[in-house]
């Protein structure tokens, strides 16, 4: 995936308005499945694996015992005993190995994973049109598909899984087909209006909607809860990391995952300083300018007595202090059609 | 593609004169063909002085900071206040509408260190 095909500022506006398509294959296909699969998800996973119906999907963490998060991901339920689980292309390897250690572990029997990444292709259609185009290619219209489910369905002859799934805050589709259809999936959806889009447009999208880049917002030193997720976190559960999880929640964490803005189109990057009156109190996890907004924004960790909507802080951009208002996230919500 | 009425440094930046003292500075095509989108550009302030391949400000892509190197050393008489609100024309058209600074030319010679328009084409197509 190259960081950018005409243009972030082009593509960004696609997806916003339009439809964008991005080739999101470098991200893993893990095939999970046996009479055990759903008891060990519910071990590795920190949602709920047991109470998602087949034919739905969830998003939610991978933690470590300390409840660092070690990937984040979505899995579809394929059918009672079977799963798809989507982990980050950076991490694949070590998702596979963490599952690993727990099925030698815990589950030597009853549980496999096939990781089918290099045999799949995975496409992502995203935008307010994303629905139209795929109504006009596929046998069973996908618009009537809710978000978070998934279908299975031929798009015009190519057997294609289809996730109401994405990384945007659009509405949107990821298509799941074997790999030697990709090239032409790919010219069917850009004939068919879609704006080809790169990594670039796909980070300041899905920072414009407050979604959280392993790497950056959460990684295995940063729990779900300090990062402001544990809405995909269950408390009523035994997992890897949930006793950590638990009592995180109940305690309280000492910095957490803020929004930023910055007035004008000058962005701190990762690992920029932010300030209190000059005092440092955390650091920058990603910014960048946001066309949608028109306005520089920064994702963040400050002490959690400043994790608060309305609050002023500094950012330091190479040795020039910017205001920066901290907001709740996401920063930008799909208007309502 | 790159004009020979001006002066091209290996950091990509162009100089023209314009009479026996004022000369024009921006980037080249190249340069902003590789730093995409720009949204921001921080030139110095009027009247400040930049120095041969000394940094004299800043300019941002939605995905990278690049620093812009001075191809001449001067009096800064005029930024492109326009780029303040239309950073794009570094995009559309950075060796017209897009230049950055205006300067009073302290030593013409040093144009003399840097590549005319052919030698920086062949430096451009040695790179990538």
């Amino acid at each position: 995936m190259p960081v950018q095909y005409s243009g972030i500022l082009g593509e960004v506006a696609a997806v916003r308005t339009s439809t964008g398509l991005f080739d999101v294959s470098h991200m893993g296909r893990l095939y999970i499945s046996g009479p055990r699969a759903t008891e060990f998800l519910d071990w590795v996973l920190t949602g709920s694996v047991e109470s998602l119906r087949v034919g739905r999907a969830r998003y939610c963490m991978i933690c470590n015992e300390q409840g660092g998060v070690v990937d984040d991901t979505i899995f579809y339920r394929l059918a009672e005993d079977r799963y798809l689980l989507i982990p980050n292309a950076g991490n694949r390897n070590t998702v596979v190995a963490w599952f690993q250690r727990w099925l030698d572990e815990k589950f030597p029997t009853g549980c496999e994973i096939q990781d089918r990444t290099e045999a799949m292709a995975l496409l992502s259609l995203q935008g307010p049109a994303a629905a139209d185009v795929m109504d006009r290619l596929c046998s069973a219209p996908p618009s009537s598909l809710r978000p978070f489910a998934w279908q299975e369905t031929k798009l015009q002859d190519t057997p294609v899984f289809l996730g109401r799934t994405g990384y945007t805050g659009e509405d949107g589709f990821e298509i799941v087909a074997d790999a030697d259809q990709a090239a032409s999936l790919w010219q069917t959806f850009t004939e068919n209006g879609a704006t080809p889009c790169g990594l670039g447009a796909r980070d300041v999208l899905r920072l414009e909607a407050g979604l959280p880049l392993h790497g950056h917002e959460i990684n295995e030193d940063t729990t779900p809860i300090e990062a402001g997720l544990e809405k995909f976190v269950r408390f009523d559960k035994e997992y890897v990391g949930s006793a950590v999880l638990r009592g995180k929640h109940e305690k309280g964490v000492g910095r957490r995952l803020v929004g930023l803005k910055i007035p004008g189109r000058s962005a701190p990057r990762a690992e920029y300083a932010i300030l209190d009156h000059g005092r440092p109190v955390g650091r920058v996890t990603s910014g960048s300018y946001s066309p949608t907004l028109d306005t520089s924004i920064a994702t963040g960790y400050v002490d959690a007595n400043l994790a608060e909507a309305g609050i002023m802080l500094e950012v330091d951009i190479r040795g020039r202090t910017s205001p920066a208002e901290v907001t709740l996230l996401p920063f930008y919500t799909r208007p309502r059609r | 593609m790159s004009p020979d009425d001006r002066k091209y440094s290996n950091e990509h930046e162009w100089v023209k004169m314009e009479d026996t003292t004022q000369a024009l500075a921006g980037i080249t095509v190249y340069a902003q063909n590789q730093l995409g989108d720009i949204v921001y550009v921080d030139l110095p302030k009027t009247g400040a002085t930049i120095r041969f391949m000394e940094k004299m400000g800043e300019v941002e892509s939605v995905k990278a900071v690049s620093d812009l190197f001075s191809p001449i050393t001067g009096e800064v008489t005029e930024v492109n206040d326009r780029l303040l609100d239309h950073p794009e024309l570094v995009n559309e058209d950075p060796l017209g509408e897009g230049w950055l600074v205006r300067v009073t030319v302290a030593d013409a010679a040093e144009l003399d260190q840097l590549m005319s328009a052919e030698e920086y084409e062949a430096f451009i197509s040695g790179l990538s």
